[in-house]
């Protein structure tokens, strides 16, 4: 039963409650690092860390931090976990971390990480709120990566920067800058939609024969 | 209505009906444009064809796929996908790889139009954002212009056009710029018969200015297009390069050569107009017109763009639907002075 539960966590960020998909989460590195896959992955695994490292403190926390001050209070463990991430990026990926930019100190202000912590980490027991961070975070990092993988092979016609298609490639410039994102994610979201519509329309169909059958 | 007694007919309102159905109007602009389109043809071959043939399938092929099941034989038959292709296909470089082409008339029709709920709806004009999105997404290729008048006659085909999918066109050796072009970058005036007939390089059919003027008054004589858009957008780029040229005259454009070069024409009789993203009200529809001839002559003249038509009229359709509110008739009854 309790392993169970812990999975409804974790599998209810990744697929249910999807961050990005789901709630609209996180927008801004959303929409600015995802021009290449490698940025998303690089971006997806400091938001990771920084979210299962918070939400483990936090929760661990939850009885002695006093209600007035908890949001100052989540903030500085956010911005501890976001200075080892960026710090890490640094000294292990620098060029990586150069294209990121300011979009790795950001990571503090990301409304998903907040959210999470004053949604869930803070109310409930550690287990359940680490399991919780890293369904979330797991499932930003596929939103992440989905948007990346596009953006990356229409805009550059490669992937991981490896080429994929001949020198004569016509890259679609629209889609490495900010539109491209808007757009791309605009498209995602459009048949995230569309297959919840589907399947809520599934769902009462199958109730209303069970009803009509009994 | 074949009974003969006069007294027993009987009918319910509305006892007259106007004439006037989608597909009508969407007709009238098709045949309109005719002329516009045959030009294009003459002076550009085989090329004009293709590409014009390639945008009305793209912008054909999405609306069949987003139509709702029910609905997708009116979708189609009203004609106003193959009106958003041919539109596009107009505004178009001949050199554009066919692929190109069809994706512009693809992302117009879906972006520009089923997703706001189809027909009557949407913001933006189909065409031009189809235009706009390919401006964006292929800068280079939308900016090779090649020369009107080629050696191989009409069966010519430019060979930028048979590029691959996704795949680079070669660069022509042969390309030029356009009149715009040549005046921003190379102070080079082209001289106005040129201009007037088409015997210049530039987009499919923005080449020849007296037979989109020809379209534009046959649209005005079967009262599908509002004349005010159309002459305040241009009366507009007209004192805007005259008063300019009272400060420079070496240096600004002289008022014929601004309406009759690039685009001008073509957006303002053609896309402007288009009744789903222009103001309803008389006063709206002068508002829009100054506005779109202003943002006009601002991005040809102080821009970095040499052409600034089409983003002069997608930023009005943004402020369309401000304008239609600020300038609403006032209720008769209603409002006024109340002592």
């Amino acid at each position: 039963m309790k392993k169970n539960e812990s999975y409804e966590e974790f599998i209810k960020g990744v697929w249910r409650d999807n961050p990005v998909f789901a709630q609209v989460l996180g927008m801004c590195p959303m929409l600015a690092v995802t021009n290449s896959a490698i940025n998303a992955v690089a971006m997806g695994m400091a938001t990771l860390f920084v979210l299962v490292g918070s939400s483990f403190l936090v929760s661990s926390f939850r009885n002695w931090i006093p209600k007035q001050v908890r949001i100052s209070c989540f903030i500085i463990i956010i911005a501890t976990f976001v200075t080892i991430a960026d710090y890490t990026l640094l000294a292990l990926v620098p060029k990586v971390h150069k294209e990121l930019g300011a979009f790795i100190p950001l990571i503090v202000a990301n409304c998903l990480i907040l959210g999470r912590q004053e949604a869930f980490a803070s109310r409930y027991p550690t287990r359940l709120a680490v399991m919780d961070a890293i369904g979330m975070a797991v499932g930003f990092l596929v939103a992440l990566l989905s948007l990346g993988i596009v953006r990356e092979i229409l805009g550059d016609g490669a992937l991981f920067g490896v080429k994929l298609f001949s020198e004569n490639f016509e890259p679609w410039v629209i889609m490495i800058l900010p539109p491209g994102g808007f757009l791309t994610l605009g498209v995602i979201l459009l048949f995230f939609n569309w297959f919840k519509f589907k399947k809520d329309e599934f769902l009462e169909d199958v109730a209303e024969a069970e009803r009509s059958g009994s | 209505m074949k009974k003969s007694d006069p007294d027993l007919l009987l009918f319910h309102a509305p006892l007259l009906r106007q004439g006037m159905t989608t597909p009508k109007v969407m007709r009238d602009v098709l045949i309109a444009l005719a002329p516009a389109t045959a030009a294009s043809m003459w002076f550009f071959g085989l090329s004009a064809i293709l590409i014009l043939g390639a945008c009305i399938g793209g912008a054909v092929a999405a609306e069949w796929l987003f139509a709702d099941r029910q609905a997708r034989s009116d979708s189609l038959r009203d004609a106003s996908g193959i009106l958003t292709g041919l539109l596009l296909g107009l505004t178009l470089p001949p050199g554009l790889p066919l692929w190109m082409a069809f994706l512009g008339g693809f992302v117009g029709i879906a972006l520009g139009k089923v997703i706001w709920g189809g027909l009557g709806h949407n913001l933006f004009n189909p065409a031009l954002l189809g235009r706009a999105f390919l401006l964006a997404t292929f800068p280079i290729a939308m900016t090779t212009w090649v020369p009107a008048v080629t050696e191989g006659g009409f069966l010519q085909i430019y060979p930028g056009n048979l590029a691959l999918p996704f795949m680079q066109a070669q660069i022509d050796a042969m390309s030029s710029a356009t009149p715009l072009g040549m005046l921003k970058f190379e102070s080079e005036v082209t001289p106005l018969t040129d201009l007037m007939l088409g015997n210049v390089s530039g987009s499919l059919g923005e080449t020849s200015g007296l037979l989109l003027l020809l379209g534009g008054v046959y649209l005005w004589l079967r009262r599908d297009l509002d004349w005010r858009i159309p002459v305040s957008i241009l009366l507009t780029v007209v004192v805007f390069s005259a008063v300019l040229g009272l400060f420079d005259a070496a240096r600004f454009p002289t008022p014929l050569f601004s309406v009759f070069s690039g685009g001008l024409l073509l957006g303002a009789i053609y896309m402007a107009t288009d009744p789903v993203t222009s103001p309803v009200t008389p006063k709206g529809t002068w508002i829009f017109g100054i506005g779109t001839g202003v943002l006009v002559m601002l991005i040809r003249v102080f821009g970095g763009l040499p052409e600034g038509v089409m983003y002069a009229i997608l930023l009005m359709n943004a402020a369309t639907p401000l304008i239609d509110r600020y300038t609403q008739p006032r209720v008769f009854g209603r409002g006024g002075d109340t002592k």
